[in-house]
């Protein structure tokens, strides 16, 4: 997890400053991957601290812990305070006796924040969505693409967006979020 | 850039998607018991109509699913989708 040396780091220290749309990088945290049918839901909820969300894209915030939507039976959840293997374990203890999949997927992906006025600005360069308030409200968290990577896309206030891109595309989706923000420099 | 409706995620645009091919084609039960021909038949032969045209769909780069669709297949509009399982919707008149 942490131990792992983030692609992002050098590209991280030397990024400017551009108030318009600043990037940073998310410190990593325990991501475990759930799947499960109806009977699993509710008890993986209670067991993780953050009532899955039943609306399609959406994510639920407790404290240090994210649930995200991103299929039916499929959803993200992360945690800021705990290790895989606890977490893992509380939750298979919640799911005694019930089919479902919890996978431990933290070193899959890199967190990249994206803050400022024109955020979603930057972000439509690579991304195809509406990300006008509207059609992408806060709350609202979808997997997307973002030019040739996939990313997981959650806006967390109007004007913060968070991008899950795996490992060895960060670099690449840094690269492109840098070059789209360079007019606002 | 077209515009496609999942069933659980809504209007996405078209580079999340991709095609599955034509849609409502059952596995034989028993395909021991069929000629040489309904098993081709099976395997490869599709109806490629000009117009209507029930497809598979899958939302790769959202929520994963597979869904069916009815698009034209002259003017690529998508004319109703659904989720899997569900019978073929019966969409009258031109909805263009």
């Amino acid at each position: 997890m942490s131990d792992l040396i983030s692609p992002l780091g050098t590209l991280a220290a030397t990024a400017a400053d551009i108030a318009a749309a600043r990037l940073s990088v998310i410190a990593p945290a325990t991501q475990l991957s759930f799947r499960g049918r109806e009977a699993a839901i509710g008890p993986a909820g209670a067991g993780f601290g953050v009532d899955l969300p039943r609306q399609a894209c959406r994510f639920a915030r407790s404290g240090a812990r994210l649930a995200a939507w991103l299929g039916p039976d499929e959803w993200l959840l992360i945690a800021e305070d705990a290790d895989p293997a606890a977490l893992q374990a509380d939750l298979q203890a919640a799911l005694a006796g019930l089919p479902h999949a919890l996978v431990d997927v933290s070193a899959r992906a890199l967190g990249i924040a994206v803050e400022g006025p024109r955020a979603a600005y930057v972000l439509n360069q690579g991304c195809p969505l509406d990300l006008d308030e509207a059609a992408f409200p806060v709350g609202m968290a979808t997997r997307t693409v973002f030019a040739k990577a996939e990313i997981v896309l959650m806006r967390e206030t109007p004007e913060r967006f968070r991008v899950e891109v795996w490992r060895s595309f960060a670099p690449y989706a840094w690269g492109l979020l840098e070059e789209a923000r360079r007019e606002f420099a | 850039m077209l515009i496609i409706t999942c069933p659980w995620c809504g209007e996405r645009p078209e580079i999340e998607f991709v095609y599955g091919g034509e849609a409502h084609i059952a596995r034989p039960a028993d395909p021991s018991a069929l000629t040489d021909q309904q098993w081709a038949d099976f395997l490869y032969n599709r109806t490629n109509p000009k117009g209507r045209h029930a497809e598979r769909w899958r939302h790769t780069h959202g929520c994963g699913r597979f869904f069916n669709a009815v698009r034209d297949t002259v003017s690529d509009f998508f004319v109703a989708t659904y989720k899997p399982g569900d019978a073929r919707p019966d969409v009258e008149g031109d909805v263009q």
